[in-house]
């Protein structure tokens, strides 16, 4: 096992112009009030010194110190690189079928926290363990380089803690940074990681290094703004389809689709078949879909969930609940965003609270 | 397969959801290639006379002369398609719903007398059995091409009637209302413009009406509570698609 080491800014810089030479280097910008991700050219791309102030429908940068990763999570996510929001599968035209070639898209992505990275082992599970396997994603995947970051900070949306998700990132990165005074501690967690880490300027970590980051990470526990108890959750929630409490969210509920649109696990997608007008070429694309549309449950006759209540009722229990018997994991990683960005600010930890019986 | 014969007709309206058809642009020939467009004053110089395949209709009923016309290309068409909110919902000359009309007319014209309209403006599916709405003020060039493609073929039209947020999201926008603050109608408004409002930092505007399954009262508690009063509200509702009976009972509700 390589040992943290710390490096500095430019160390930084260095290794985001590296992996810039065989890769298209996603990292957090500040763009229209949020921090999103895209791609980046080096660190003076990154947020510095801007933090988010997060609540139920609500969301806001302001400047506040001057870290590289003082914010939380934004309203954007991995999986838009992974599982685009639209693919094309293929393309039928003079009698016979092509399918779309497998992505090569080689993707390193900087600054993925602990919520966001469990987020990405869901879809991996998704996309990748079953039975109908997903080649783009796959290709993807496989290509990716993962530059994780413990959060030292938490934002009033954030419950990964009760998720066992962060804030400390679990397995599953390449290279994991933490922000301590004085620069970044580094943590190798693959063989691509040690050897990147290996050809920038840095020196091994002290026990004060590893104190401050550990401070830093237990700060960030103790700042989560909401709790989830999913002890017995996926049975309290298969157990109560006829709970008053899925009226009082209806009631509340836009079904405009923009807690699965912002969630980092949620993965369904609709096909279309597009026809152009001059040629008898056709293609069919997947694009991104959410069951809080009447399109998603349409049957013969009509929507099998026609409204809010049976649209919300069956996220959340998929979510928390049924995701365990399909793919032995929880859907959900406490990552808050379909707190922050549903328009009237729901929130899941309310609900499933009321559903349990308490508070709500 | 003879190709299908087109007709554009006119009534209440500003041309453009008409115009749109010329504003294809890269795909202009191959609309012309699929459709012999045989009635379409803006661009031909052909009478109206026979029956159409397809009638693209334009604009509201807002005289008794229209209440007319439409009985007579629905009688000739096959498939009776509208475009755009004022064929769909009335438009935003539906504003005179409910109002004063002859107190309209005398603000307005030197010589009322001339004048010969009726007290609403209304949608062409008040008159007449409409095959296929087309949303927008104005429709998006998209969703046109995607009409005369489906259309050609005998398919259904792909023009999802959730929430434009779901193609806010999918362009990678920054939801304004979350982050800025900004009214927005996204929520409860009918996708096919492709978010584009949003996608330069500007609140929806509802031109596309009513989504599926709209809670507007939801939408207008929040919008409430981000410091809007009634008044803001109902005018919020009350634009292109002040009509549509989601978009009108909302509107009510803050007068």
């Amino acid at each position: 096992m390589t040992l943290p080491v710390v490096i500095d800014i430019k160390a930084l810089d260095q290794l985001v112009q590296t992996l810039a030479k065989d890769r298209q280097v996603m990292g957090p910008v500040r763009r229209d009030g949020a921090v999103v991700y895209e791609e980046i050219q080096g660190v003076d791309d990154l947020p510095r010194g801007w933090i988010d102030e997060q609540e139920g429908g609500h969301y806001r940068l302001k400047r506040e110190g001057d870290k590289l990763f003082g914010y939380t999570v934004g309203p954007s996510s991995w999986k838009r690189f992974l599982h685009p929001p639209k693919q094309t599968l293929w393309r039928a035209g003079g009698g016979g079928i092509t399918p779309e070639p497998i992505a090569e898209d080689r993707f390193a992505f900087l600054g993925v926290r602990g919520c966001e990275l469990a987020a990405i082992q869901v879809q991996d599970k998704v996309f990748m363990d079953g039975p109908y396997r997903d080649p783009h994603y796959a290709a993807r995947r496989e290509n990716l380089f993962i530059v994780a970051v413990n959060c030292t900070r938490a934002g009033a949306t954030c419950f990964c803690a009760s998720m066992d998700t962060g804030p400390k990132v679990n397995p599953g990165y390449d290279i994991a940074l933490t922000e301590i005074d004085g620069g970044l501690l580094a943590e190798v967690g693959s063989d691509a990681g040690g050897a990147a880490l290996a050809a920038l300027t840095s020196r091994p970590a002290t026990e004060a290094d590893l104190a401050a980051a550990a401070q830093g990470i237990k700060d960030a526990e103790g700042q989560m703004g909401r709790k989830l108890n999913t002890d017995g959750l996926a049975d309290i929630l298969k157990d109560n389809p006829d709970h008053p409490r899925w009226s009082v969210v209806a009631d509340a509920c836009l079904n405009c689709a923009n807690c699965t649109m912002v969630c980092p696990t949620c993965f369904c997608t609709t096909v279309d078949e597009v026809s152009a007008l001059d040629s008898d070429e056709v293609s069919r694309e997947n694009r991104w879909a959410s069951c809080f549309t009447t399109e998603f449950s349409y049957v013969h006759g009509g929507a099998v969930r026609p409204g809010a209540k049976a649209r919300y009722r069956q996220w959340m229990t998929h979510k928390l609940g049924t995701w365990w018997d399909q793919f032995d994991s929880s859907g959900c990683t406490g990552c808050g965003r379909c707190i922050t960005w549903c328009p009237v600010g729901i929130d899941i930890t309310e609900e499933a609270a009321a559903i349990r019986g308490e508070g709500g | 397969m003879a190709k299908p014969r087109l007709g554009v007709f006119k009534f209440s309206s500003c041309d453009g959801c008409q115009l749109s058809l010329l504003d294809c642009e890269d795909e202009l020939l191959a609309v012309a290639g699929a459709i012999d467009i045989a009635y379409f004053p803006e661009a031909t110089r052909s009478d109206d006379v026979g029956h159409y395949d397809i009638a693209f209709i334009e604009g509201s009923v807002t005289t008794p002369h229209e209440a007319e016309m439409i009985q007579d290309i629905r009688a000739r068409s096959t498939a009776l398609i509208t475009l755009g909110a004022c064929a769909t919902s009335g438009g935003i000359q539906a504003l005179k719903n409910g109002a004063d009309t002859a107190a309209f007319i005398d603000a307005v014209y030197a010589h009322p007398e001339y004048i010969d309209t009726l007290d609403t403006a209304t949608p062409i599916s008040d008159h007449v059995t409409v095959d296929f709405e087309l949303r927008g003020c104005p429709i998006s060039k998209r969703d046109l091409i995607e009409l005369v493609a489906a259309t050609v073929v005998g398919r259904t039209p792909q023009t999802p009637s959730h929430a434009a947020c779901i193609e806010c999201k999918l362009a990678g926008h920054v939801c304004v209302m979350v982050s800025q603050g900004t009214p927005c109608l996204g929520p409860v408004t009918h996708a096919g413009c492709g978010a584009l409002c949003p996608g330069y930092a500007r609140g929806c505007y509802g031109c596309f009406g009513p989504k599926e399954t709209p809670n507007t009262a939801a939408l207008a508690a929040q919008l409430a509570n981000h410091g809007a009063d009634n008044r803001q509200i109902a005018r919020l509702f009350s634009t292109f698609n002040t009509n549509a009976p989601e978009f009108r009972k909302e509107a009510e509700k803050h007068e």
